[in-house]
């Protein structure tokens, strides 16, 4: 199952998640880096070669010519099995081989997609190679094809935050517990993950298309429960979609009993035992 | 209804910080292996955190957390379910001499088309001598055509054989030059195939062209003291990276398979791999054989001896293929079997 630049998965347990590949431009960056490595080892072996032909220039031969063709070919496939599908050219731009179902990779499939690079670069400078990563659905070259593999791009995410929208201050809407029940129940969660995301994208967007924007979803809102005119008194079309955000996202202890403390029940059961204390009665 | 991401996240959140250092430290520390306890742990954690995110999406429909935690599941995925072999599965002798060999007998098949494309190829390459002399320089590589095959035997026969030093030099560069064609051999087998049978016709055009030139100046005993030593295993070696080639072109058009693309070239992923790291040790072998004994020459090694060195070793390489690890479990088959 594949998605625009992403890998979707679904696991056993049915849980389904994506993982973002690697496009065709950061992959050629990290190959010019593996390259520059190799270049690097490459003059390294030579150097050391050209002390070595001081003793026997047949033997300094000998070895150069195994050894380039060492560097040249067991470069990434030794660099992708010891590093779990990472080369220092992919580590450096974030990116990953993986197996095209998310599991680690097998040795045959890491000797495959490497030996396959010759078919690749033909006719020259990566053009079938880049092609194939272009056209493919899964950004996969020839040799990614062959091996049954992917490139992923590992992006840094941090955890998020979102105390950002909950403001801590006063939440006229709160004053109506009635209805922010009837809220938390007429609005699903893909509603409510639109209203996230819009106070989230809201700082890039141009001020009039804010304003129109807010206000459609404050109608959206209010077409599924009328809150009373003294709690909507002072606040723009934002701040109502951010109260109500508040409301649906950050319910205050007391108030509301949710939905997870009954699923919570079946998590405590799988969470291993705490240490059991005897009563002291 | 949705959930209560306030209690959810203070209760989740240290959960998802320790998957996480779990599996930075993992992927940081290469060969790193996670004793029982922190498996079982790694293990718990992943569960929770999948659990978490089929929650986030079915009843907070939130984004910011769910890819947060989709990168966490996936990483945790990957380093779970491993397709990675067993490390017991099986030590390199066994690989070599009861893996490499079946493999072979399992796609002999095209290991005959590849030597019949050959042969096709060598009959033309032949034909094209015989015909047109002049055709040399066009179907012979590496130098053959700028010298005759009377001279060659004249210079060499005469001449100082090469140190060890200068053997050694030769033995690398012949094995990786051997190596890279055999490579290119196998990935152009990309091209449905296309690309390899034409490797394959070609080579055999110049082995036809090179052994018409020699037989029809009568140095056909120096031909066979030169090319049979280290050719009884380099041409075969040849041939078994057409013989993978042709397995993964056919493997691409699926004829008579109902299983999809990916499914197919899964299956014969390993054996591709199989063939071709086989094809490089026979390549160390006969590099190895051109470079300190195929060079040498009459007087100082005579022919006949070179060349039935060739056929006891062509003999030994057949029995190899044909005969060795029959009756033993392919270290594959005892990895699926378990």
């Amino acid at each position: 199952m594949t998605g625009q630049n992403s890998l979707r998965l679904r696991t056993a347990e049915g849980i389904t998640f994506s993982l973002p590949l690697a496009g065709p431009i950061r992959r050629m960056l990290a190959w010019v880096v593996d390259l520059a490595v190799s270049m690097a080892l490459g003059f390294g072996l030579g150097f050391g070669l050209l002390f070595l032909s001081q003793i026997s220039e047949a033997l300094s031969t000998a070895i150069g010519f195994v050894g380039f063709f060492l560097v040249q070919v067991g470069y990434p496939i030794i660099s992708e099995w010891f590093w779990r599908g990472k080369t220092i050219g992919k580590h450096l731009l974030r990116l990953r081989v993986v197996d095209d179902s998310g599991c680690k990779l097998r040795f045959t499939q890491i000797v495959i997609r490497n030996l396959l690079r010759v078919v690749d670069m033909l006719p020259g400078c990566y053009l079938a190679g880049g092609a194939d990563c272009l056209w493919s659905p899964r950004s996969q070259r020839l040799g990614d094809i062959a091996a049954g593999t992917v490139v992923l791009h590992l992006a840094k995410l941090k955890e998020p935050d979102l105390e950002q929208f909950n403001s801590g201050k006063y939440n006229s809407l709160r004053n109506h517990p009635l209805h922010c029940h009837r809220l938390r129940n007429r609005l699903g969660p893909a509603a409510s993950g639109i209203l996230l995301e819009s106070l989230s994208r809201a700082p890039r967007l141009e001020p009039s298309a804010r304003i129109r924007l807010f206000s459609e979803l404050s109608a959206y809102i209010r077409s599924h429960v009328e809150f009373p005119s003294e709690a909507m008194e002072g606040i723009t079309d934002e701040q109502f979609v951010r109260n109500t955000v508040d409301v649906l996202y950050h319910q205050r202890a007391g108030k509301f009993e949710p939905f997870t403390d009954r699923q919570s029940a079946g998590d405590a059961a799988r969470t291993p035992p705490a240490p059991q204390r005897t009563a002291p009665f | 209804m949705i959930l209560n991401l306030d209690r959810f996240l203070a209760r989740e959140r240290p959960l998802w910080n320790e998957l996480d250092q779990m599996l930075s430290r993992v992927e940081s520390t290469p060969g790193l292996r996670l004793d029982f306890d922190e498996a079982v742990r790694l293990h718990y954690l992943y569960e929770r955190a999948a659990s978490d995110l089929g929650k986030l999406n079915t009843f907070a429909g939130e984004s910011l957390s769910r890819t947060y935690l989709e990168s966490l599941v996936a990483r945790a995925y990957g380093e779970i379910h491993s397709g990675r072999s067993p490390r017991s599965q099986g030590s390199v002798s066994d690989w070599f001499f009861i893996e490499f060999p079946a493999t072979f007998r399992r796609h002999a098949g095209y290991f005959w088309v590849a030597f019949l494309i050959s042969i096709a190829g060598s009959v033309f390459g032949a034909a094209s001598l015989i015909v047109d002399p002049d055709s040399r320089s066009a179907t012979m590589a590496y130098g053959h055509d700028r010298t005759t095959p009377s001279e060659r035997v004249r210079r060499e026969e005469n001449g100082q054989s090469l140190d060890a030093g200068s053997e050694a030099a030769l033995a690398s560069e012949l094995m990786t030059h051997n190596t890279q064609v055999s490579i290119q051999t196998l990935g152009l087998g990309m091209t449905w195939g296309i690309g390899t049978v034409i490797s394959l016709f070609y080579n055999g055009v110049i082995l036809g062209a090179v052994c018409a030139d020699y037989i029809r100046e009568g140095q056909t005993l120096f031909l066979a003291g030169w090319i049979l030593p280290h050719g009884s295993i380099e041409l075969p070696a040849l041939l078994i990276a057409g013989q993978a080639g042709l397995l993964l072109g056919t493997t691409l058009i699926g004829r008579g398979s109902s299983l999809p693309i990916r499914q197919r070239l899964r299956l014969s992923g390993r054996d591709l791999a199989t063939l071709i790291l086989g094809v490089a040790v026979l390549l160390i072998w006969a590099a190895l054989v051109e470079a300190f004994f195929s060079q040498h020459h009459e007087p100082k090694i005579a022919y006949p001896v070179k060349a039935g060195f060739g056929l006891l070793q062509l003999l030994l390489l057949a029995s190899f293929l044909f005969w060795s690890g029959r009756g033993s479990r392919e270290p594959s088959q005892m990895k699926e079997n378990r």
